[in-house]
């Protein structure tokens, strides 16, 4: 069977969901084998292993955990060339599209970017202007290059024993020219991460202050949420630009979306509007927000949101 | 210090969006303007060459014929001059392909830093910067959300949901410029007028050298199948708050398995 590469994505040893749901696409349309940038932990070879990667190409460089764009490039390339792979599917992270960027141009391949779906004939599913359309496109020239954005597929466990094979790539001068010269990781947040949360609870320029969030978070924590903003917060400093939604921010699709104090511009729908259920709490009953909310509630979302935090604790309990 | 800023001109997000039978962006039935993302790059060029005291900044885009106010708009911010590539056979153009010309173009100024926004508010694939850079052989540093220049090296700060970055390179560079470097600045009356003044050179492909055949529709390296709208969501129940919005609100969760 055909290869498939998958470039996996992994943060300290782990590998990041996103590779998994690559697994089970590439698996639609050949033998899923995986590109690892540096040491392969046991964890991420179980892993890749559970959901179906027939082989994993380790390709293991120093130059590799600094500045990863080029490097990662390069080693597709080789590969590549070696496989001839059916497609090459990336995550659609900042880190992804630019990989395939500079891939795409090296291979002379088409690619397409942000897919949401991709079938066996490798026809890909995009949804495009803020979720407004969908659309279907194919590769036609070279080995297709496909960025897939995260959550948009359920991973399915195909455990395999994959065959690992080292791989030694040269890496150019020009993949050596950026520098990471200082590297601050953030405080991890005990809430859940953005992006994968089942539960969203957000809070925009309505909410009236920073102080006030301690509502927004007390309402995400009765729920198990994640916190999330509009860029009027953000832009007042009223809550971290981390945390932001939209299309310059994140783009979340939970379970259950609540938007407080939220008006509801296209910019900010993009990053929400495929969230399964949405409440919203606004003082203008005409609120853009209303239009695309399950459930809204007319009011002063001071009064609101902690009606319904103790609401829930009591239901609880 | 030559500053070379790509810009594109996009239809405003707030209108109705949507495609042509032949699968291009309908670029009539929404007002066009220049990407808001881009002026942010545009206001990081402009401080650069005021810090440097000296300095020329370039705007470069490739659209339509429309797409000329856009241009005139950078200039009235305060670049120096605009390049307006734009040739009917350029309609339809994939990534790769808006790439290949941006390139030509580029290659043709010799800027010491390129800059982009961080997407367009179209497409928004934020995939030019990377492709242009691997087309003229140079480092990117991308979603900078500061910059500076010192000498012959460019450094930026990136922040990204794990942490904080310094990245640092040598120029030649391109550099990607996101919404966090700061308000880009109002066109004075000044400047539109000294505007009106200033250059726009227009490129075809031709002047490019570049074969019509591998840009546009003909040369796409990606095809579109199909368009369908999405269904739109539609508006569920709404209370008036009257005292109890929270515990009606909590009764809808709870009723859908939430609670
Ligand atoms: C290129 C570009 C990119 C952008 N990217 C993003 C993005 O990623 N994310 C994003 O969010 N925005 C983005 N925006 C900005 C977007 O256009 C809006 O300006 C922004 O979303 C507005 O935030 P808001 O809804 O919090 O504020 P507002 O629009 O000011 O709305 C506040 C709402 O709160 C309500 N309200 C006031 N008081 C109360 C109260 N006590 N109780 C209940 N309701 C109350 C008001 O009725 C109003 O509807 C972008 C804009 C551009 C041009
Ligand atoms: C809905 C939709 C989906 C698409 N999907 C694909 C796809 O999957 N694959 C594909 O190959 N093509 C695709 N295209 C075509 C692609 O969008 C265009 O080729 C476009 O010119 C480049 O992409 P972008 O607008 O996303 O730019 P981005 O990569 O988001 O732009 C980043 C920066 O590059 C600069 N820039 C971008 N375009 C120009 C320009 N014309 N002139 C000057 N500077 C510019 C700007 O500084 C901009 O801020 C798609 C187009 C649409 C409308």
């Amino acid at each position: 069977m055909r290869e498939v590469l998958v470039l996996a994505e992994h943060e300290r040893g782990q590998i990041s969901k996103s590779t998994t749901e690559l697994l089970t696409l590439a698996s639609r349309m050949g033998m899923p084998a995986v590109v690892h940038l540096g040491d392969l932990t046991e964890s991420a070879r179980s892993v890749l292993a559970e959901y179906g990667a027939g082989k994993i190409y380790i390709v293991d460089r120093p130059a590799v955990h600094e500045y990863r764009v080029l490097p990662a490039a390069e080693a597709l390339v080789t590969i590549s060339v070696q496989s001839s792979p059916v497609a090459i599917l990336i995550t659609s992270s900042a880190e992804g599209k630019e990989i395939g960027g500079r891939l795409a141009v090296k291979l002379g391949s088409g690619i397409i970017i942000d897919a949401i779906d991709v079938a066996a004939d490798l026809t890909t599913t995009q949804s495009v202007f803020a979720d407004s359309f969908i659309v279907r496109a194919n590769v036609a020239t070279g080995i297709p290059i496909i960025t897939v954005k995260r959550n948009s597929t359920t991973p399915v466990a195909a455990p395999t024993t994959p065959t690992i094979v080292k791989i030694d790539v040269k890496t150019s001068e020009l993949a050596m020219a950026a520098t990471i010269v200082d590297r601050t990781p953030h405080d991890q947040s005990s809430r859940p991460e953005l992006s994968d949360a089942t539960v969203v609870v957000s809070g925009g320029r309505g909410v009236g202050s920073a102080d006030n969030f301690s509502l927004i978070e007390d309402l995400a924590d009765a729920l198990g949420g994640a916190v999330g903003a509009s860029r009027a917060v953000t832009d007042l400093g009223w809550y971290a630009r981390s945390n932001q939604v939209g299309q310059t921010g994140k783009t979340v699709s939970p379970q259950l979306y609540i938007a407080n104090g939220i008006s509801g511009a296209i910019q900010h729908r993009a990053g929400m509007q495929t969230s399964k259920t949405i409440l919203a709490v606004n003082t203008d009953p005409d609120a853009p927000i209303f239009d695309i909310a399950d459930f809204g509630v007319v009011g002063d979302l001071l009064r609101v949101v902690p009606q319904l935090t103790e609401e829930i604790a009591r239901r609880r309990s | 210090m030559r500053i070379a800023v790509l810009v594109k001109y996009v239809p405003d997000a707030a209108g109705d969006r949507h495609f042509t039978p032949i699968f291009t962006t309908e670029r009539d039935a929404v007002q066009g303007l220049l990407c808001e993302l881009d002026e942010y790059a545009i206001e990081q060029a402009l401080q650069l060459v005021e810090t440097a005291g000296e300095g020329q900044v370039t705007v470069l885009t490739m659209g339509p014929d429309n797409a000329a106010p856009a241009l005139s708009r950078a200039l009235s911010m305060g670049a120096d001059d605009a390049v307006h590539i734009v040739d009917d056979c350029l309609a339809g153009s994939d990534a790769l392909a808006t790439s290949l010309v941006l390139a030509a173009a580029l290659a043709r100024i010799d800027a010491d830093l390129i800059l982009t926004g961080m997407a367009s508010t179209d497409a928004g694939l934020s995939v030019i910067p990377a492709m242009v850079a691997e087309r003229l052989s140079l480092p990117l540093l991308s979603f900078a959300s500061a910059l500076r220049v010192e000498g012959k090296y460019v450094t930026i700060r990136r922040d990204d949901d794990e942490a904080t970055e310094t990245i640092t390179t040598t120029l030649p560079a391109v550099v990607s410029v996101t919404d966090r470097t700061g308000e880009a600045r109002y066109p004075s009356f000044k400047g539109i007028l000294a505007a009106k003044k200033k250059h726009i050179e227009r490129l075809s492909l031709a002047g490019l050298g570049i074969d019509p055949a591998q840009v546009g529709l003909l040369g796409a390296m990606t095809v579109m199948s199909s368009v369908s709208r999405t269904p739109s969501r539609a508006a569920g129940v709404k209370v008036l708050d009257e005292g109890s919005g929270g515990i009606q609100a909590a009764a809808y969760l709870a009723a859908n398995g939430f609670i």
